[in-house]
């Protein structure tokens, strides 16, 4: 036990969550912004993934990081627009929508990773960019502070800004108030006049952003490289982490930095004499416990046929 | 004063065949308040979608100050200046009142959101009508009253002079009634329209100028509101057209099957629903329970039928307490059920006509044959029911969304029916069907009274009620306000004076109505 | 066959379609010979008995994951799991076929047993979520995936590798254990038998039982289900249940039948190819075992055609994701479909 919290309280753990939670953050938002607007977007984990890869093609072919970083966002806004075209106006469930984004996801990205870089595991034979990491003025010289929240990423702190900045959206501008308005009530939205599927649309490729963000961070900042199936299901644990925080951004970004912290602690407790499997297993394992003590907070009533015979 | 909006032959037809509206005229003076009445099903709120924009008409033809108007959507009928509080408000919970106002059209400063101005234009608009709200309150904290007058509020932000008020009181305390009265007079006074529907008839006299009235779908008189009383308005909403006639012979009521003691609930907003409820329905007896729609006739049904739990009070079937019991237990006892929303819980739509006929029994042992059905014995089962409930299908394979809504009805009737129940719970049996599957449903339960079993009819259609009950009660208000032990000594006159809450009988009376 | 049902197979020929045409596009733009690869891709699948063999042989497990997905879709339970009960089935049947010694044909079937036992709870952890804390079954059966997948490896490299094999793979299994093979110069194995067993037993349950019948009520109307009488919350469980038992048979048959030792190194997916061949077969068993051939087929000609040609194979997933999404889609052809309903009331004098 020592042993484990002689790597918990520690600066570099701190600094590690931070490190971490970036992706499921991103994620969280995007997740955030369609729910907001009344569309569950399961397709965050191959949006994300596809984000990671267009990234690092469009880093290494031009040379510029700025220019990997709006790659990765196209490739996540152009696959948030595939899903809002099928679900909003096709009609296909987005749940189902959502999986076969995902599968879409998890099979192109190889198929074009050897289109382009000639292996199917690893983007190791493109040069892409990486983000820098920046040290924040004063902050970086205060002991323990410093070592935690300043030499991060560039995109850390992007995430963590989008919280403000998303925030600020939906709270704050028209847009916002009108994404709130058709997430909670549809019919009260439609009856002022507002387009229910535009403002929905718009919010999944808001989302398909976030997603790229996420993507980019991935591949040019965690790593520096793409590999296959990077994403790893933090896709998928941004929902849960956006479920539990009550769809505020507040909330989400608490959520998120506990399910950085799993990640953290799966990555630290390697070292460990712990199988590595069982270390791996953490985030997952925390993502279902979160979500179950959120849900049984929300469980409606009994209803009597649910109860028959369990007696 | 002129017309300002007239509707000719309106007819609107709902896809699934109920005729909501048949020729309907209907014409509005501008500055009145102008009640339109009628039961449930008259086809009041059908005919304000359609004038609202919100529902499309085949006939007829729509005249604002005598130029015709094309209204296809609700955004439309607001730019002619109609305005709609809907019953359901219209609101977003989470946000502020202020921002509920402008949602759709709000005030900017530097592309952000004006909140102050927002909070500016509810305050001018909320003084100039002295309709006062508190901008900066969340809608989702604020007394029912309060969200209507934001509703109304938005209806006059975007240049309604004619609103249209679905219902308004009926959620409304008497005090917040008469405060929203006052409000509406005084819209009138400063030149709007206001269309007010209703079944309250005190209220219809007390603040509209004219009424329209409407039955069945049909217009069936427009009077200045000194020309009529109450009791005649009631007699017209009513009206009885045409008999159902049914013969039947006097019941015979033995011992009781249902006895409900004492049944108080109160729903998920913690509102009592039903009050110290108490009632018998005896074998070989159909009783009624007539009311307004939303007395607590819905409750009372998912309570007795195992679909609601957590009341107090006890409910026995044939001395059995159901407290304990789960939907299959409550069955088992011999309680048969005929839903009153047959889309959600009657039918399942994507099914066949077979596999909805026995959703009841299908683990029956003479339906099975070692681990499989036995699908010979349920097949001519099945046959054998479609033919003894004349179902219209070519199949009995088909899917049960292909049928029409008298056949669905007939599926569940058959259902329900076939098990031979000594308990029915038949809830809005006949409601928005052909006349020929509904006389037929009203033949069986008969039928099935002469051959012994106890029958509850909960019904807001009073032909339906007068002509097949035994006995009656009546509901308001989540209580029994009156009990008739023999039915050929109601008048419907009466009867509608009990439903409005306009009477009561004497706790003695209604107490008879518990027979144990 | 009435209206509805033919309009819902024109639909899903049609999407089939879109998404071919959409798959010669691709080619066109990625590839130097673009005629060469569409061919192969089409027609290499029947180009001789091996490959024909490698149709079958690919079917299999998916027929077992769509016929597990297909049970836990009827119930209308979201449920993704497939996938990790699939692996830990293939996982257990391993434990069993190297440290067990049992004659031929008990072997295989214990070892499968044991699998499908694994799998039914790796879906009922889902089920069991739901029921107790109203926990979605979508999110917790995706994190399940990647446990169980981390658990399995962890009992692959702990307890059952082969210090000798270059891979990290597990030790030999017994000859006993394994499924024999069909078909010379194919890897056709028995399992196909009982793939088609449990196709007849898993129609049989839906479509011919009271357990299968409350099921298939409770996925298509829950309020009607439980204003019947039906007990939902069982429902709720066993068919999750048994869509895990039925990944299980299909990961333990699938090691068995097709390799000497256990060497995934992650998920097969075919869990998640479960959906896809559900969702063509429209979650109805007798139609699984077509959806799995044409996705097997799809998926050897894009093998044939990445040996042969410059195109590689995993362009079938995008063609797949397209598939699900055009047949899901219900406004998609929707004008067409409401033609044919006018046109059906109207035979049927309805309308007039």
């Amino acid at each position: 036990m020592g042993n484990l919290a002689s790597i918990i309280f520690t600066a570099e753990f701190g600094y590690a969550i931070l490190r971490v939670t970036t992706p499921i953050l991103f994620a969280a938002m995007a997740a955030l912004i369609s729910d907001r607007a009344g569309v569950i977007n399961i397709g965050l984990e191959g949006i994300m993934l596809m984000g990671a890869l267009t990234g690092v093609i469009g880093s290494a072919f031009s040379g510029s990081l700025w220019i990997g970083l709006i790659s990765a966002i196209l490739g996540g806004v152009l696959m948030a627009m595939l899903l809002a075209y099928f679900s909003l106006y096709l009609k296909t469930d987005i749940i189902l929508g959502g999986v076969a984004l995902n599968l879409m996801s998890s099979g192109g990205t190889i198929f074009i990773l050897y289109l382009v870089a000639h292996d199917k595991g690893i983007s190791s034979s493109l040069k892409s960019g990486v983000f820098p990491q920046v040290d924040i003025p004063l902050i970086k010289d205060i002991p323990v502070v410093g070592e935690i929240f300043s030499g991060h990423n560039i995109l850390t702190y992007i995430a963590f800004l989008s919280v403000l900045v998303i925030y600020i959206f939906l709270y704050k501008t028209p847009l916002g108030l009108r994404i709130r308005a058709v997430g909670e009530n549809k019919d009260a939205a439609a009856s002022v006049g507002i387009n229910v599927r535009r403002i929905q649309f718009l919010a999944l490729v808001l989302s398909g952003v976030l997603a790229g963000f996420g993507g980019a961070y991935m591949s040019m900042g965690y790593v520096s490289w793409f590999s296959r199936n990077m994403t790893a299901g933090r896709g998928f644990i941004a929902l849960a982490a956006e479920a539990m925080g009550r769809g505020t951004p507040l909330g989400t970004m608490l959520t998120s930095l506990l399910f950085g912290f799993a990640d953290a602690l799966s990555n630290s407790l390697q070292s460990l004499r712990v199988p590595a499997e069982f270390v791996q297993m953490i985030p997952y394992i925390a993502t279902i416990l979160g979500l179950v003590v959120y849900s049984n907070q929300q469980k409606p009533k009994k209803v009597k046929g649910e109860m028959e015979e369990s007696v | 004063m002129e017309e300002i909006i007239r509707m000719e032959g309106i007819t609107k037809v709902y896809p699934n065949g109920v005729v909501a509206n048949n020729q309907v005229d209907f014409s509005i003076t501008e500055g009145e308040i102008h009640a339109l009445v009628g039961e449930n099903g008259a086809g009041k709120s059908t005919l304000m979608k359609v004038l609202f924009g919100q529902e499309q008409s085949e006939e007829g033809k729509i005249f604002i100050r005598g130029r015709e108007v094309k209204l296809t959507s609700s955004q439309n009928a607001i730019e002619h200046g109609i305005g709609m509080v809907h019953q359901h408000f219209m609101l977003v919970p989470s946000l502020t009142v202020a921002e509920n106002l402008v949602l759709g059209k709000e005030p900017t400063k530097g592309g952000f959101l004006d909140f102050d101005k927002a909070v500016e234009i509810t305050k001018e608009l909320s003084e100039q009508y002295n309709l006062i709200v508190e901008p900066e309150a969340k809608v989702e904290d604020i007394p029912v009253g309060k969200k209507q007058k934001v509703e109304i509020l938005k209806a006059l932000c975007r240049g309604a002079k004619i609103l249209i008020l679905d219902e308004p009181t009926a959620v409304l305390t008497p005090q917040e009634t008469s405060e929203l009265f006052r409000e509406l007079i005084e819209l009138k006074n400063k030149g709007h329209t206001i269309i007010f529907i209703s079944h309250k008839l005190n209220e219809v006299k007390e603040i509209c100028d004219r009424v329209t009235i409407m039955r069945r779908g049909k217009n069936v008189g427009v009077f200045h509101i000194d020309e009529i009383s109450t009791e005649e308005i009631s007699n017209l909403m009513m009206g009885k057209e045409m008999s159902l006639d049914i013969q039947k012979k006097k019941a015979e009521p033995k011992e009781p099957v249902l006895s409900v003691d004492g049944l108080s609930y109160f729903n998920v907003v913690g509102r009592q629903v039903l009050k110290d409820v108490s009632f018998c329905v005896r074998a070989g007896e159909i009783l009624g329970v007539a009311g307004v729609e939303g007395n607590g006739q819905k409750e009372l049904v998912e309570i007795i039928t195992g679909l609601q739990v957590d009341y107090r009070g006890t409910i026995n079937i044939l001395d059995r307490n159901i407290d304990k019991l789960s939907i299959k237990g409550i069955r088992g006892l011999g309680v048969g059920h005929i839903p009153e929303d047959r889309m959600t819980y009657g039918v399942a739509e994507l099914a066949s006509v077979e596999e909805n006929l026995i959703s009841n029994r299908y683990d029956d042992s003479n339906f099975q044959n070692k681990l499989l059905m036995d699908t010979d014995t349920i097949d001519s089962w099945t046959a054998k029911t479609i033919d003894e409930y004349i179902i219209k299908t070519d199949s009995s394979k088909r899917l049960v969304k292909m049928l029409s809504g008298g056949n669905i009805q007939k599926v569940v009737v058959a259902r329900e029916l076939s098990t031979d129940p000594k308990l029915l719970i038949a809830h809005q049996p006949t409601r928005g069907i052909d006349v020929g599957a509904a006389n037929f449903i009203h033949r069986k339960l008969v039928d099935m009274r002469d051959t012994g079993a106890a029958i509850l009819l909960v019904s807001a259609d009073l032909n339906e009620i007068m002509d097949l009950s035994d006995s009656l009660i009546v509901m308001y208000e989540g209580e029994i306000v009156a009990y008739f032990e023999d039915m050929s000594k109601v008048t419907e006159e009466e009867l509608g004076l009990y439903m409005l809450g306009l009477k009561r009988q004497s706790e003695d009376e209604i107490g008879r109505c518990f027979h144990a | 066959m009435h209206s509805e049902s033919k309009f819902e197979v024109i639909r899903t020929l049609v999407a089939i379609l879109i998404a071919l045409l959409l798959a010669f596009i691709i080619i066109l733009f990625v590839s130097q010979e673009p005629i060469t690869a569409f061919l192969k891709l089409i027609t290499g699948p029947f180009s001789s008995l091996r490959h024909f063999g490698n149709i079958i042989e690919t079917a299999i497990p998916l027929i077992f994951t769509g016929l597990s997905i297909s049970v836990m879709f009827q119930a209308n339970q979201f449920n993704l799991a497939a996938e990790g009960a699939f692996f830990i089935g293939g996982v257990v049947a391993t434990i069993a076929a190297i440290h067990f010694n049992l004659p031929p044909v008990i072997h295989p079937l214990v070892a499968i047993v044991l699998g499908a036992v694994a799998g039914g709870i790796v879906c009922l952890i889902s089920a069991l979520l739901k029921v107790k804390w109203n926990a979605s079954e979508l999110v917790s059966s995706l994190m399940l995936n990647y446990i169980f997948f981390l658990l399995g490896i962890y009992i692959i490299n702990y307890f059952l590798r082969d210090p000798n094999a270059g891979a990290m793979v597990s030790y030999q299994f017994k000859d006993n254990a394994m499924l024999s093979r069909l078909i010379p110069r194919t890897r056709i194995h028995t399992g196909l038998f009982i793939a088609a067993l449990c196709i007849v037993l898993m129609y049989l349950f839906l479509y011919r039982t009271k357990w299968g019948y409350a099921l298939r009520m409770t996925g298509l109307n829950q309020s009607f289900a439980e204003y019947s009488g039906i007990n939902t919350v069982k429902v709720i469980i066993y068919s999750q249940l048994l869509g895990g038992i039925t990944a299980g048979i299909g990961g333990a048959t699938e090691i068995l039948g097709m390799y000497n030792r256990f060497q995934w190194q992650a998920l097969p997916q075919y869990g998640f190819d479960g959906v896809i061949v559900a969702i063509i077969a429209r979650n109805n068993p007798v139609f699984i075992p077509i959806a799995a051939f044409f996705l097997a087929y799809l998926r050897i000609g894009a093998d044939i055609m990445s040996r042969y040609t410059d195109v590689q194979n995993e362009m079938v997933a995008v063609i797949q994701a397209v598939m699900i999404m055009l047949i899901a889609a219900q406004g998609f052809l929707a004008k067409y479909r409401h033609k044919m309903i006018v046109k059906g009331a109207k035979q049927h004098g309805k309308l007039s």
